[in-house]
């Protein structure tokens, strides 16, 4: 066992680091990436060591970006690609969705897509607009696409490394706000496959489900419900698509009681999806309906209203509350 | 504009063609033969599949006549090793690079929404077309990046050396996309020709709404060097085309064609073209045809009618036989659907293929 302790930026830093070194057909693409090592400094240090023909600064333009890598992919590298944020994944949303995503559908088969599409999302930063969004549910009712979310550094360490090793384009959301905590990386294991849901603390009374930023705020509002008797069980999502939905169902089962708990507006949501899918897998085992908890169907509000908009604690808490209620 | 081959089919190269001489004088009487063959060929089988479609055969066909000349030209002038990104109208470059044409009647009959694999060595890196407008423009570039990047151009034996190109039409030149791949192009200094088909019409809006400067000067501004080209003259589609492609082989960099053509037909078989354009553009326009000058020129050149019949009754067989083909495809089983949407096993997949086996199991229990 090897283990550091690292801010989740540095974790994926480093297993980007790792997946160049193994594999000399992985470029990464992006705007200010090369020189200034991104905006958040994920890839700082990677130029120098890697070169410019592995660390490209492109010119300011996502779909020209997206676009690009698929070619990249069709010639045999593994390109993987920084949308610089959330708000700006926009105008490569065409080639994500038409392109990226059904080639290898529109080729029988004939050619796989490595490619991935890493994106800082989610608030908490205090940011300006475009700057402090959540979309990964339009990505997620694409097919062809699979999305994936860390909410440590040790799966970012991990998630990025399986992420470029997959044949399949991978979208992998960095909760921005996460980029600087410290958490123990065990470089010498994954533990858990790319795909998989789990368990990060249990509990017997309701379980919460969550992924990227929201993890450690459910995780604080469980130490809150435990101070008052409530044992709450937390599953951090990571994969966004496909949904490893095992551990979701087998928790359900066991507290009767589920709340889901996510940044991005709850409308046709991840959330409206696991809330759904649970109660058709597990009616007659709930004792509460599946509670949403989730920023408004509003946009993003300026930075000074974010703490209205964002879930914290206390909106968990309530919804815990309310199904401790049925 | 270059050209070398006039309306009335009189070899009589423009002064602008002169650099592009060299590449045409490589050619010899079988090569002209060669491309007369395909043009006839891919019109005939152009004309089959639109009646195919009005028999209901197909859900759409999208017809390439008028065309033939801009695209067998620059066909023949790619090597084995070059990519080649078509939009979807380029059947006959299709039919050169050893696709079999039955596979774009599978895709436009609703089998595939592809039809064959460009990675397998008999399609000669002939890529699938792409519906949306302009979108494969960024991917070609992205191949191009790719060849860069393995060092494949300027070598020293241009023999290896490879190239890219990808066609697109006036229409598209508005879409973003081929602006960006413009930028990325010039910015990796990328081994490739943007090869625009202006057929004068993005379905019924003019090249005039699209354009207040000629198409082969819109690469200009992003450092993009062009041609503009007689695209109904095949003799200057493969000269201008070979020279920009060795060109690209050798490191030079990006550039661009405009090929003046016209779409005879209409721009889908779900389109009226009369509604839009006058028939007396049109009677000008089937002056110029690509198949009818170079015709003129064989027969002066010496070709004998046992020549022409030939090739009519080839294109004829061919056209037949993709008939006979066409009408048996049938569709496969539900299966595919779920098969190839990733390449690696999915839990959502297999779940909805067992759900829908299930399902349809179902109904014969009841029978």
């Amino acid at each position: 066992m090897s283990v550091q302790n690292l801010p989740l930026g540095k974790a994926i830093n480093l297993g980007l680091r790792e997946a160049m070194l193994a594999d000399p057909t992985v470029v990464l693409m992006g705007e200010d990436i090369g020189t200034l090592g991104g905006v958040f400094r994920v890839t700082e240090g990677l130029k120098t060591e890697f070169g410019a023909h592995r660390v490209m600064d492109t010119p300011l333009a996502e779909s020209g970006i997206v676009g690009t890598a698929i070619g990249l992919a069709m010639r045999g590298y593994r390109p993987v690609v920084e949308i610089q944020f959330d708000g700006f994944i926009f105008p490569a949303f065409d080639q994500i969705t038409t392109q990226l995503a059904k080639l290898t559908f529109r080729h029988e088969g004939a050619l796989s897509m490595p490619v991935v599409i890493r994106v800082p999302y989610g608030g908490h930063i205090g940011a300006v607009e475009h700057h402090q969004e959540s979309p990964e549910a339009y990505f997620a009712h694409t097919a062809g696409l699979r999305l994936v979310s860390p909410s440590n550094p040790h799966d970012a360490y991990w998630m990025i490394q399986e992420a470029i090793a997959s044949k399949d384009p991978v979208m992998f959301f960095e909760p921005k706000s996460r980029y600087w905590p410290k958490g123990d990386v065990d470089t010498s294991t994954s533990g858990f496959p790319l795909h998989a849901s789990r368990v990060v603390r249990e509990g017997t009374d309701v379980t919460i489900v969550g992924h990227g930023a929201m993890v450690s705020m459910i995780l604080q509002a469980a130490d809150i419900a435990a101070s008052e008797g409530t044992s709450v069980e937390v599953i951090d999502l990571r994969s966004l698509s496909p949904i490893d939905y095992a551990p979701i169902l087998t928790s359900a089962a066991k507290t009767g009681r589920l709340v889901v708990a996510q940044e991005a507006p709850g409308f046709v949501s991840l959330g409206s999806e696991i809330a759904a899918t649970v109660h058709e897998k597990s009616f007659y085992l709930l004792e509460a309906p599946v509670l949403r908890v989730s920023g408004f169907d509003t946009p993003f509000p300026p930075a000074k209203q974010e703490a209205i908009y964002l879930p914290d604690a206390d909106r968990i808490l309530d919804a815990v509350d309310r199904a401790m209620k049925y | 504009m270059v050209q070398l081959l006039t309306p009335e089919g009189k070899f009589a190269p423009s002064a602008s063609a002169e650099e592009f001489l060299p590449y045409f004088e490589k050619l010899t009487d079988a090569d002209f033969r060669k491309f007369y063959t395909d043009m006839v060929t891919v019109r005939r089988y152009d004309t089959e599949a639109t009646n195919l479609q009005r028999q209901g055969q197909l859900a759409l066909w999208v017809p390439s006549h008028g065309q033939e000349g801009a695209q067998v030209g620059s066909a023949y002038a790619t090597k084995d090793q070059d990519h080649i990104f078509p939009a979807y109208r380029e059947h006959a470059i299709a039919h050169i690079r050893g696709v079999d044409l039955i596979e774009l009647i599978r895709q436009f009959k609703g089998i595939t929404h592809g039809g064959w694999n460009p990675f397998d060595p008999k399609h000669k890196n002939f890529h699938i077309y792409t519906l949306v407008i302009g979108s494969h423009a960024l991917h070609s570039t992205g191949y191009a990046m790719g060849i860069t990047l393995d060092g494949k151009t300027n070598t020293g034996t241009p023999d290896t050396d490879e190239a890219v190109i990808v066609y697109f039409g006036d229409g598209a030149t508005s879409q973003g996309d081929v602006s960006e791949a413009f930028v990325f192009a010039a910015s990796y200094q990328t081994p490739q020709v943007f090869f625009v088909q202006n057929n004068h019409w993005a379905i019924s809006v003019p090249v005039s709404v699209q354009a207040r400067v000629p198409l082969y000067l819109r690469g200009t501004g992003f450092g993009i060097p062009g041609t503009q080209i007689d695209g109904n003259d095949v003799f200057a589609s493969y000269a201008v085309t070979a020279k920009h492609l060795e060109d690209a082989r050798s490191g030079k960099g990006p550039s661009l064609i405009e090929a003046h053509t016209y779409r005879i037909g209409a721009h889908t078989s779900s389109d009226d073209p009369t509604k839009y354009r006058t028939d007396e553009e049109l009677q000008g326009w089937i002056k110029k045809d690509p198949i009818a000058r170079l015709e003129t020129y064989l027969r002066e050149s010496g070709a004998d009618e046992k020549f022409f019949t030939s090739v009519h009754e080839q294109a004829a067989d061919f056209a037949a036989d993709i008939r006979r083909r066409a009408v048996e495809l049938t569709a496969p089983g539900p299966e595919s659907i779920f098969r190839s949407v990733y390449s690696e096993p999915h839990p959502v997949m297999e779940e909805q293929q067992a759900w829908l086996a299930a399902y349809d199991a179902s109904f014969e229990e009841e029978a």
